[in-house]
């Protein structure tokens, strides 16, 4: 499944001149659908690899890992329990993750 | 993370060795550890929380010091090693590589172990217990006999029982388990020994087909690795 290995494509995509940024869970907390280390690959086009939760918030996170793409810097992120902003950015599990979110380069 | 931190830590698992990112989430300072290599330089704690990422297989988030590190392990990838290339076996051997796992399919009938049944997969067509030398089964092997042929399983599993495998399971009905523990007896393996040997193999799912025999297989490699070998380190 060479394909899906998240660092080996990291590696590939630099090499192909792309920009990159890796989110990775740092913490959970409750019935979090992901365990900490899982990671999303994403470049500057939205192309992305990878899962950061069951598919609740990676819509969110390829927003926010555009972002660190062109400032540079690392994020902090931070999902909880689908509120008013529903399915959009909420883990309708009930869990809570933090993602580290940092450009490779 | 830099690139050459990537790049290290794509070295270290393509060369089996295992190694550790540590991340400071408010600096975002970053380095690559392997276990054994500059010891002496590195933070004796740092150095214990990597040993404990890697032994549990998992992230710890630990403040060292005023500095706040994620530590995430790589360990080498797990193997497993199938004694014959049934059909079976094709399809543990697609369900392996799902989960991650390097397959080696050890089977000297070459009509068998053809690149044609099982492209992508490392073949060997030696006999099991010369291709078991090599192989050397350690803490991070899984190995599974699928042949029904005690020609070939019977040698493979008494190589796998003198290594520290992870997990040693055996295809074949309860009176044909019943028949090679008779065997084993015979070739001087104690109860205990023999009582690491999975057998019949996969859980109890009421597979019938060998897609489905495949998948109890795998389900029960499984649970080895996460329940039982993770328990004594949960948090």
């Amino acid at each position: 499944m060479a394909e899906l290995d998240i660092l080996d494509t990291a590696q590939r995509w630099l090499a192909e001149g792309r920009d990159v940024a890796l989110a990775t869970v740092v913490e959970t907390w409750g019935s979090a659908p992901v365990p900490g280390g899982s990671q999303l690959l994403v470049d500057g086009q939205t192309n992305f690899i990878g899962s950061v939760s069951g598919g609740c918030v990676e819509t969110a996170v390829i927003g926010e890992a555009e972002e660190v793409i062109r400032t540079g810097q690392p994020r902090m992120l931070e999902y909880g329990v689908t509120d008013e902003m529903a399915w959009e950015v909420g883990l309708a599990c009930g869990g809570r993750i933090k993602v580290y979110v940092e450009p490779v380069r | 993370m830099r690139k050459e931190s990537l790049e290290q830590i794509n070295a270290c698992r393509s060369a089996h060795r295992p190694c550790v990112l540590f991340r400071d989430l408010d600096t975002h300072e970053s380095f690559v550890l392997e276990p054994g290599l500059h010891v002496d330089e590195q933070d004796a704690e740092l150095h214990e929380l990597a040993m404990q990422a890697l032994r549990t297989d998992r992230c710890v988030r630990r403040e060292v010091r005023g500095q706040d590190w994620f530590v995430q392990p790589f360990n080498a990838p797990l193997r497993l090693i199938i004694i014959g290339a049934v059909h079976t076996g094709q399809y543990l051997a697609s369900y392996a590589r799902s989960c991650g796992y390097d397959v080696v399919v050890v089977d000297p009938r070459q009509a068998f172990a053809s690149e044609a049944r099982f492209p992508g997969v490392t073949l060997n067509t030696e006999w099991p217990d010369y291709a078991l030398e090599v192989l050397a089964p350690d803490t991070r092997t899984a190995l599974v006999t699928l042949t029904h042929d005690p020609k070939l399983d019977d040698p493979a599993l008494q190589a796998a029982l003198r290594s520290p495998a992870f997990y040693i399971g055996a295809l074949g009905s309860r009176r044909t388990q019943a028949a090679r523990v008779e065997r084993l007896q015979e070739a001087g393996f104690e109860e205990a020994e023999i009582a690491r040997l999975k057998a019949p193999v996969g859980l109890d799912i009421g597979a019938r087909s060998p897609a489905e025999i495949a998948v109890s297989i795998m389900a029960e490699i499984t649970a080895t690795l996460r329940n039982d070998l993770s328990a004594d380190d949960a948090d």
